[in-house]
C-alpha cells in the first residue's frame, strides 16, 4: 500500500516536472502563435488600417480577393511554381541524388559539397548574384547560351522567362533536399540492388522501379517542404523583380507583404493568409492521401 | 555519409556518362559563386562592359575599401551578430528544455501534446506575421531588436522535435543512477542529459546561427530604423537604391558568404546531421 502510494505520488512529481519543462514552449504557443492565428482570423473579417479600430465587415475580404486581378495573378505564378518548379525541382534533386548514391562512382565526395553550399548563401546576397547571373547582356546564363549561338532572352525582364529564371534559382538551391534524398537512399537495402542486378535490370531500371519507390516517403517529405516554401516565398521576387514585369512574378507572399506593409490593409491581407493556410493544408492532404495510396503492399 | 550502398554501374560507358553529368551540374552549380568572387575584384566599368570577362583584367581591392568605408559595415556587423548570438543562447536553452519535458519525462498526454508541436511546424509564417507586427507595435517593440530576439527563447518546434529525438535514444539507466544518486530533475537535466547531447546542441546552434544570419523579412518587418540595420537588410536597402553600387554589393555579399562557408567547412558534419535527422526520421 505504501509503495502503491510512493509510486503515485512520483508519476505525479514526473508530470509535474514535464510541465514545467516545457513550460517556456506552452507560453511561446500561447503568445506566438495561438493568439496570433485568432487575431488574424478576426482581422480577416474586419477593415483594419493600423491607424484607428478594426470594424466588422463580414466576408467581404474575401468576395474582394476574388475580384483583385494582382491577387488572381499572384495565386496563378504560385501555382505555376508549384506545378512546374517544384516537379522540376524534385526531378533535378532525385536523379543527382541518385547518381551520387551509384556506388563505384569515386569522386564525387566533392561534389555534394559543391550541391550543398548554395543553400548556405544569404536569401539576399543569392538574389544579387541571381540578378547579375540573368543579365540579359553579360549575364553568365546568356554569355554561355551564347558560345552555342542562342541568344538567350531578357529572363527578369521578360514576362514569358521570368518565372523560369525562378525555377533555375531554385534548382540552385536544392542541396537540402539532396542532402535528404542521399539520407534516404542509404535505407534501401543492399539485397535489392543484388537481386535486381541478378534478375539482368540495368542502371534506370533499377532506379526507376527499386530506388524512387522506396524513396517515396523522403519525396514526399520534401516536396511538402517544397510547397510551402513556394507559398512563402519573399524575400527573392521582392528583391529581383518587385512583382515585376506586370505582374509576371508577383507570387502569393509577396502580395500579402505589400497589402499588409505598404497599403497598410490589415485586413486584406489577414484573409490571404488564412486562405494560404487552408489551401496550403489541403494540398498537403491531397499529397499524403496519394503517396499513401500508392505505396507498395509488401513494406 | 561515406557509407555507399547504392547501385552499383557496370559499364564503362555507364560510369563516365553519369559522371559527366554530374560535373556538368556541379560545374553550373558552383558557376555563381565565381562570379560573386571574381566580380568583387573588378573595377565598376569592367563589371558592366559588354563581353562578359570570365577573369578581371584589373584586379582591384577598392571593392572590399568600400564596403568598410562607404557604409557602416561594422555597425550592420554588430547588429547581425547581436540578434544571431541571441537567438543561439536562447535556442539553446529553450530548446533543450522543452525536448527534456517531452523526452524523459512521462505525463498523461505527451505524445498528443507533442503531435502540436509537429503541427506547428508547418504552419506558415504568414499567418501569425500581421498580429504579431500590431502586437509589437502596441507594445513599442518595433523599432527594436526585441521581435527578432525573444521569441527564440520560447522553443521551435523543428528544433525541439531534433532535439527529442536526440534525447529519447539515450537509455533511461543513466537518468536511473543519477537519481538514487540523490539528483533532482533538473540536476539530472543539466549534468547527465546536456553533456551527452553536444551533438545536437551543435546542429541546433547552427541551424539557429544560419536563421538569424539569413532572415531577411523579420528585419524588413521588424528593424524600422536604420541604426538597426542587419547585413542582409542593408544589402537589400543599397540594393534597390535607383543607382545601386553593384561593385560594392558584390563585395559585400562575398564577406556575408565566406564566414558561412568556412563555419561549413569546420562543422560539415553538425550541418548536415542537423538536416537529416529532421528529414529522415520524420
Amino acid at each position: 500500500m505504501n509503495n502503491k502510494n510512493k509510486t503515485s505520488r512520483m508519476r505525479k512529481a514526473e508530470a509535474r516536472n514535464g510541465l514545467l519543462f516545457i513550460l517556456p514552449w506552452i507560453i511561446g504557443l500561447a503568445l506566438f502563435t495561438i493568439y496570433p492565428i485568432a487575431s488574424s482570423l478576426y482581422y480577416s473579417f474586419c477593415n483594419y488600417s493600423v491607424i484607428g479600430k478594426p470594424t466588422f465587415v463580414g466576408w467581404s475580404n474575401y468576395t474582394n480577393l476574388f475580384k483583385d486581378k494582382t491577387f488572381l495573378a499572384s495565386c496563378k505564378n504560385t501555382l505555376y511554381m508549384i506545378c512546374i518548379g517544384v516537379p522540376i525541382t524534385t526531378f533535378v534533386a532525385v536523379w543527382i541524388s541518385i547518381f551520387l548514391d551509384s556506388k563505384k562512382l569515386k569522386h564525387t565526395g566533392w561534389m555534394r559539397v559543391v550541391f550543398f553550399i548554395p543553400t548556405l548563401v544569404p536569401t539576399v546576397v543569392a538574389c544579387l548574384l541571381w540578378i547579375w547571373v540573368m543579365q540579359p547582356d553579360t549575364g553568365l546564363v546568356n554569355t554561355i547560351l551564347g558560345y552555342f549561338g542562342i541568344q538567350g532572352p531578357g529572363w527578369l525582364s521578360s514576362v514569358k522567362w521570368a518565372k523560369p529564371a525562378f525555377i533555375l534559382m531554385m534548382i540552385w538551391t536544392c542541396g537540402n533536399q539532396i542532402i535528404i534524398y542521399l539520407a534516404g537512399l542509404q535505407d534501401v537495402p543492399a539485397t535489392l540492388y543484388d537481386a535486381a542486378a541478378i534478375d539482368g535490370a540495368g542502371f534506370f531500371r533499377t532506379a526507376n522501379s527499386i530506388t524512387i519507390p522506396l524513396l517515396r516517403p523522403t519525396i514526399l517529405y520534401n516536396v511538402v517542404t517544397l510547397i510551402i516554401g513556394v507559398f512563402q516565398w519573399f524575400a527573392e521576387p521582392y528583391i529581383m523583380t518587385e512583382g515585376g514585369p506586370s505582374n509576371a512574378t508577383m507570387f502569393y507572399s509577396l502580395y500579402l507583404y505589400q497589402n499588409a506593409f505598404q497599403f497598410f490593409k490589415m485586413g486584406y491581407a489577414s484573409a490571404q493568409a488564412w486562405i494560404m493556410l487552408l489551401v496550403a493544408m489541403a494540398i498537403i492532404l491531397v499529397l499524403f492521401k496519394v503517396f499513401k495510396f500508392n505505396q507498395p503492399e509488401d513494406q | 555519409m561515406n557509407k555507399m550502398n547504392g547501385y552499383k554501374v557496370k559499364t564503362f560507358l555507364g560510369k563516365f556518362c553519369i559522371y559527366l553529368i554530374l560535373l556538368l551540374f556541379a560545374l553550373a552549380f558552383l558557376l555563381p559563386f565565381f562570379f560573386l568572387f571574381t566580380g568583387s575584384f573588378k573595377t565598376s566599368s569592367e563589371l558592366f562592359s559588354k563581353p562578359f570577362h570570365w577573369l578581371p583584367r584589373h584586379w582591384t581591392l577598392n571593392n572590399y575599401r568600400q564596403v568598410f568605408t562607404k557604409i557602416p559595415f561594422f555597425r550592420y556587423l554588430k547588429n547581425t551578430m547581436i540578434i544571431v548570438v541571441v537567438n543561439i543562447i536562447g535556442a539553446l536553452i529553450s530548446n533543450s528544455l522543452i525536448a527534456y519535458g517531452f523526452s524523459r519525462l512521462r505525463w498523461p498526454g505527451r505524445d498528443k501534446v507533442f503531435m502540436i508541436v509537429i503541427a506547428t511546424m508547418i504552419l506558415p509564417y504568414q499567418v501569425t506575421l500581421i498580429p504579431l507586427y500590431l502586437m509589437y507595435s502596441k507594445m513599442g517593440w518595433v523599432g527594436t531588436f526585441l521581435p527578432l530576439t525573444v521569441p527564440g527563447f520560447f522553443g521551435n518546434a523543428f528544433y525541439i522535435f531534433l532535439m527529442r529525438q536526440f534525447m529519447i535514444g539515450i537509455p533511461k539507466e543513466l537518468s536511473e543512477a543519477a537519481r538514487i544518486d540523490g539528483a533532482n530533475e533538473f540536476g539530472i537535466f543539466s549534468s547527465v542529459i546536456i553533456p551527452i547531447s553536444k551533438p545536437a546542441l551543435a546542429s541546433v546552434a547552427i541551424m539557429s546561427f544560419m536563421r538569424a544570419w539569413n532572415d531577411f523579412l523579420g528585419p524588413l518587418v521588424f528593424l524600422g530604423n536604420d541604426r538597426l540595420y542587419t547585413l542582409s537588410l542593408a544589402a537589400s536597402m543599397l540594393r534597390s537604391n535607383l543607382n545601386p553600387n553593384w561593385e560594392l554589393l558584390l563585395a559585400l555579399g562575398a564577406v556575408m558568404v565566406i564566414p558561412v562557408l568556412i563555419l561549413f567547412f569546420v562543422l560539415q558534419k553538425y550541418f548536415i546531421q542537423g538536416i537529416t535527422m529532421g528529414g529522415v526520421k520524420g
